[in-house]
């Protein structure tokens, strides 16, 4: 019994300090963000708990920085590149995991070439082609999201992800569906993706968090201070206010208050252990 | 009933996907090569062949042997650790306690909050008169430069690293225990095995596929750092931190050198190409089985 408790008391103590560290940076901004201009944060020893805590550095920042705009430019782009990462993955996955048509292995195999391009050392060209076509923010704000949105609009995992879900299911509903007189669009639309939508959840999610987090692309073609979206918003702060880490720790600490909401929510589908092949590495 | 549909839909479904791919990554992908073999520097417009002159550039600039050298000398850093600590947290998650999920949560955590954040939440840990140097005051250590010492700045960009892929490799090693037999662990109960022995004699020789897809996939990741580059040391201090990515980055976007960020961008895809090959070839080709 004694044996059993100590072991318990072993694996929650461990378990609590490694929660511990990986809160502390986020805790110690927090503490930084709620410190008055009368509380020295350089002090040593550092006083861990806010002497005074205020709100002075969170109304502060708010004022100066367009947090509100930056939430929603990151949400359209994040929005959109889950929306078409969702149809244009489920409607490529489904012929090649339900139809036979000429050169479908190599396509596929293409497909799956993509995943050994790494986006960091294509972005250069990517971003002539992006200039070319005109999908910057210089030729207005549709331009400007679709610069960002479009190059993530689709991806292999996706297909990869979407064609195993498709090829799950029973072949039978299909055939059946098609003696109805169902349309082969109609047959994908209103059999496989409702049968799939477990799967197209869990695409939805990590592609959210993917693009939401993303910032080499935004900093590189983003000019405009109007598109941008939370990361480089929040990268943004460091050259405004330098030396302010008062307003720094409280810009940065508003800025992951809605991802750390949408967290929590879906909490499950990030640490239920089924999804470890859903996100880029 | 395989002719419940006429012979182009199937590449009428593929089209918007293939054209996506085509435009963002085959075309590009192939451009990479052409840019890196032409001209720029006499106009930008109107480019002059140059065969492989800008790889003899290259190699024979001293910047890009220490940006070599940095990219490797964080991937050693960053990749052991990123296999071994990971399994060790899952390892004890995996045990049958209370409260296990709110553990999960507050260790994946980070994984979910953008890179910058983080990269700024460790700046300011890391800071001359910070809270890291208190720490060391008190067990009577010098305070370190973390950032600004050449010694110390690459070592505290991969803490950053290590510390943002802890709750990624985890949920991977956590689903890969679910697996284990657990008559196994049994029958090393029933043996009086240690705790310690237990692990080593059952959980790590059934988890070796999956530390070995952990070490190629935090490899490749390592390959590409970015973001904690830029936010915290900007390549410095004197090129200490400046790895493959952040130089193309300097040189295709700050310098307008298309043709050096070119050939470091070709140098990079085919030292991912062999990463990930390794990868396919040995750990993952029954997921992408045709």
């Amino acid at each position: 019994m004694i044996k059993k408790y100590s072991k318990s008391f072993f694996i929650h103590s461990f378990l609590i300090l490694i929660s511990f560290l990986s809160l502390f940076p986020f805790l110690w901004l927090i503490s930084t963000a709620l410190k008055g201009i009368d509380e020295n944060i350089f002090q040593y020893p550092p006083s861990f708990l806010p002497k005074n805590p205020t709100f002075d550095n969170f109304i502060g920042v708010w004022k100066q920085i367009p947090f509100l705009l930056y939430f929603l430019n990151s949400f359209i782009v994040a929005a959109f590149t889950v929306i078409l990462n969702l149809i244009f993955s489920s409607l490529a996955a489904y012929p090649l995991a339900r139809m036979k048509f000429k050169g479908k292995n190599f396509i596929f195999s293409l497909i799956l070439a993509t995943i050994m391009i790494p986006f960091q050392a294509i972005m250069l060209p990517v971003y002539l082609i992006v200039l070319k076509l005109h999908l910057v923010d210089s030729y207005g704000c549709i331009s400007g999201y679709l610069g960002l949105i479009l190059p993530f609009a689709v991806n292999a995992f996706g297909i990869f992800l979407m064609r195993q879900a498709f090829l799950a299911i029973p072949k039978e509903m299909e055939e059946a569906a098609f003696i109805d007189g169902c349309s082969i669009f109609n047959i994908w639309f209103k059999i496989l993706m409702p049968m799939t939508a477990p799967t197209l959840a869990v695409l939805a999610i990590f592609t959210f968090i993917g693009s939401w987090g993303e910032f080499l692309w935004p900093s590189i073609v983003l000019t405009q201070k109007t598109l941008y979206t939370l990361p480089v918003g929040v990268n943004d702060l460091q050259g405004m206010f330098s030396a302010n880490w008062r307003y720094i720790a409280a810009g940065s600490i508003i800025s992951i208050i809605p991802i750390i909401i949408f967290f929590i929510i879906m909490q499950k589908y990030f640490v239920s252990g089924q999804n470890e092949g859903a996100v880029k590495g | 009933m395989n002719t419940y549909y006429k012979k182009y839909i199937p590449y009428l479904f593929l089209l918007p996907a293939l054209v996506l791919l085509a435009v963002f990554f085959f075309l590009p992908f192939f451009d990479t090569f052409i840019i890196s073999l032409k001209d720029y520097s006499s106009d930008i417009y109107n480019p002059s062949f140059a065969g492989l002159n800008n790889y003899s550039l290259l190699f024979k600039s001293k910047e890009f042997y220490t940006v070599f050298f940095n990219t490797f000398l964080f991937l050693i850093l960053v990749v052991p650790f990123l296999a071994v600590f990971p399994l060790i947290v899952a390892i004890f998650i995996n045990q049958k306690i209370r409260g296990i999920s709110i553990y999960k949560v507050l260790i994946y955590l980070p994984v979910v909050v953008s890179i910058v954040v983080v990269a700024i939440a460790f700046k300011w840990l890391y800071a001359q008169e910070g809270i890291l140097n208190y720490f060391l005051q008190l067990l009577n250590i010098n305070p370190i430069g973390w950032l600004t010492d050449t010694k110390f700045a690459m070592l505290s960009v991969a803490i950053v690293t290590i510390y943002k892929g802890i709750g990624y490799y985890m949920m991977i090693y956590l689903s890969a225990l679910i697996g284990v037999p657990k008559d196994l662990y049994e029958a090393a109960d029933v043996d009086g095995a240690s705790v310690f022995y237990k692990h080593l004699t059952v959980t790590i020789p059934h988890l070796m596929p999956t530390i070995a897809l952990v070490v190629t996939v935090s490899s490749i990741s390592a390959l590409k750092v970015f973001a904690e580059i830029y936010v915290m040391t900007k390549g410095g201090p004197l090129n200490s931190t400046k790895t493959i990515v952040y130089y193309i980055y300097e040189r295709a976007f700050e310098n307008l050198d298309l043709s050096m960020a070119s050939c470091a961008s070709v140098i990079l895809l085919i030292v991912i190409l062999m990463f990930s090959i390794i990868n396919i070839t040995f750990f993952e080709s029954k997921r992408y089985k045709l």
